[in-house]
């Protein structure tokens, strides 16, 4: 495959906090319409590198290409999110004090996110369509109006992820979207990146090996700030090097 | 399908607009002209000038709970914009007192006494009502608009923006103390005679300008509920809430802090421009660090996040204030103080939470201010 394919390449890009290499020359790429699954110990640097893309953390050197050919490094968060890469965090992140509603129609993709055109904006009812049906997507349809501090976690990482979707990103990046879900609500979880995944490209972190399994295609798997292996589920759960430093310890934990 | 939210609270906000405006629009300067002077029913014309002044004081209050209670970011300099408000206006009047004055001399009296012989060039514009008008306005907008591109494009938040403002207030203080700054000094500009022809002694006078508070405030409310009510009323609430979320979901909060504050210091001196012929002075001590900080009382003990509550809180903090300090003027500041530490303690939400609390058991949709734990970033 050619670099056109490429929704995302991240070139030796290093984090250096302090003297601590979170990401160490980490090179990683992502195709388009592409669900990848990156697994790694903590402090491998997984939130960095999705920090690094989405112009949260400043890497101290190296490229980030983004569709065809923009370097990320140096953009701010805003620009970034308008070019179109999306971030759930791992904590859910939700305006606590705004409606279900609200939180959704902040995220509707549109031309304008200045003062004015939110001032006097209405939503269409394009849009208000396009809220309903990811409402209906994520569940929530019923809880459209309660504030969103109150909904419970799992309903909080809903929220968020639809509040992603609205957004409409060519490239989705996911930080533990399970944390905390019920086995019912992971699954529903999975189906729902999977079909997704039809039509984006996503990156998505995660712990729980069975939600991997159920998702993934392709599995990178980070350790001190670089990737060490790269593959199918079976290739990477069969590497000695990823044995030793990932699943041996995931062993020792379970 | 789910429809944007309006509340039952939203609907009944209107209602206590509509009832609370007629009221004070209509019945209160009526209540002041029909009535016999001995009857109870009658307000006298120092009360109507008290309300006046109050309301005024209720719209300095509405600019600091939508950029503090919306947005959640804490400004202690809304004196500033205040003064600049009143100190604009203060200029037109004082120099329509012309021959008036205790000196018979075209310039304002302190002038003459610190031997300043010619008016000020920055003085002139003020010559007009058109200039005192507009620059109470926009004089406050513009160093609003410069002060704030610097403070929020650098990232100045939370309680560093609040030690800023604060500082800005003191700054203020002192150079509007002093004799140099051509502006009447400690002693502020006073004793003025007449606004537009129309005398300032005159009760006639006095109730037109408690009308035309009554209106500003009524516009200010609306002005200020069509911010909160519109998309862009959501990003404050959203940047209050989660600021670094924000700018993940495309919005740059600066661009948002910015305008709310220069619309805040448009209100505030709005407020003070109809401050300072109702009260006939002003003086340094009305824009300082501790004017400052008593509009963040009056907003908290009405309810942050809730435009009656600003409104509530300044008329109720200042009513107990006259009533208050004819009892027990030594004891005024500790009352002040300890009614701050009660409400921000014990009731967070202030007397709109109150209020809100007892006359509606169920649950509402409407957000007063929760602190949500746990942000990412």
């Amino acid at each position: 495959m050619t670099d056109d394919d490429l929704i995302l390449n991240c070139e030796n890009v290093v984090v250096d906090y302090d003297g601590f290499k979170a990401l160490n020359n980490c090179n990683f790429s992502v195709h388009y319409n592409e669900l990848r699954v990156v697994i790694g110990p903590n402090g491998a640097g997984k939130t960095t590198l999705l920090d690094v893309i989405c112009g949260k953390t400043r890497p101290a050197s190296g490229k980030v290409l983004f569709d065809k050919g923009i370097n990320l490094v140096g953009k701010n968060a805003e620009d970034i999110t308008k070019l179109g890469i999306g971030r759930k965090f791992q904590a859910p992140s939700v305006y606590g004090n705004l409606s279900v509603w609200q939180n959704l129609d902040l995220s509707v993709k549109r031309s304008s996110r200045g003062v004015f055109s939110n001032l006097v904006g209405k939503s269409s009812s394009a849009e208000r369509e396009r809220i309903s049906e990811v409402l209906k997507t994520i569940g929530l349809t019923d809880h459209a109006h309660d504030r969103a501090g109150s909904l419970s976690h799992g309903q909080k990482q809903w929220l968020e992820i639809g509040m992603v979707i609205l957004q409409e990103p060519s490239l989705l990046l996911v930080d533990e979207p399970v944390a905390g879900m019920s086995d019912k609500e992971t699954e529903q979880t999975g189906q729902l990146l999977t079909r997704l995944s039809e039509q984006q490209a996503i990156v998505v972190i995660e712990h729980d090996m069975d939600f991997v399994r159920q998702i993934a295609r392709i599995v990178t798997v980070l350790a001190e700030g670089t990737v060490i292996c790269e593959g199918t589920v079976e290739k990477v759960q069969a590497d000695d090097h990823v044995r030793e430093i990932y699943l041996g310890r995931a062993k020792v934990t379970h | 399908m789910p429809e944007p939210v309006v509340t039952r609270q939203g609907s009944r906000e209107t209602v206590v607009f509509y009832v609370v405006g007629v009221l004070f629009l209509i019945v209160v300067p009526l209540l002041n002209v029909v009535p016999d002077e001995e009857s109870w029913m009658h307000i006298s014309d120092f009360r109507l000038n008290q309300f006046g002044k109050f309301l005024a004081f209720a719209i300095l209050a509405l600019g600091l709970d939508l950029i503090w209670g919306y947005c959640g970011v804490l400004s202690m300099g809304q004196g500033v914009f205040f003064g600049l408000g009143a100190y604009c206006m203060g200029m037109y009047l004082a120099l329509q007192i012309g021959k008036e004055s205790v000196y018979g001399s075209e310039l304002p009296d302190f002038m003459v006494w610190t031997q300043v012989k010619e008016l000020p060039l920055f003085w002139y514009p003020f010559k007009s009502f058109l200039g005192g008008f507009f620059g109470a306005i926009l004089v406050p907008v513009l160093f609003a608009t410069i002060f704030g591109f610097l403070a929020f494009r650098s990232r100045i938040k939370g309680v560093y923006f609040a030690i800023i403002t604060q500082a800005l207030a003191f700054a203020a203080w002192l150079v509007f103390n002093r004799n140099e700054t051509r502006l009447g000094g400690t002693n502020g500009l006073t004793d003025f005679k007449q606004l537009l022809g129309f005398r300032l002694s005159d009760p006639s006078t006095q109730r037109g300008l408690y009308i035309l508070t009554v209106l500003a405030l009524a516009a200010s409310y609306l002005l200020c509920r069509w911010i909160v009510a519109s998309r862009a009323g959501n990003v404050l609430i959203a940047i209050r809430d989660s600021e670094s979320r924000v700018t993940f979901s495309g919005y740059t909060p600066w661009m948002y802090k910015l305008f709310v504050f220069v619309v805040a210091a448009g209100l505030a001196g709005l407020a003070g421009m109809l401050y300072v012929p109702q009260v006939g002075i002003i003086t340094p001590a009305q824009i300082g660090v501790l004017p400052s900080l008593e509009v963040v009382i009056w907003v908290a003990v009405g309810g942050r996040g809730t435009l009656i509550g600003a409104i509530l809180g300044a008329v109720a903090v200042n009513y107990g204030r006259s009533v208050l300090t004819n009892y027990f003027p030594e004891a005024w500041p500790f009352i002040l103080g300890g009614l701050f530490v009660v409400v921000v303690t014990m009731f967070p939400d202030g007397l709109v939470g109150m209020i809100r609390k007892l006359t509606d058991r169920k649950q509402t949709h409407r957000p007063l201010i929760k602190v949500e734990g746990g942000t990412t970033a």
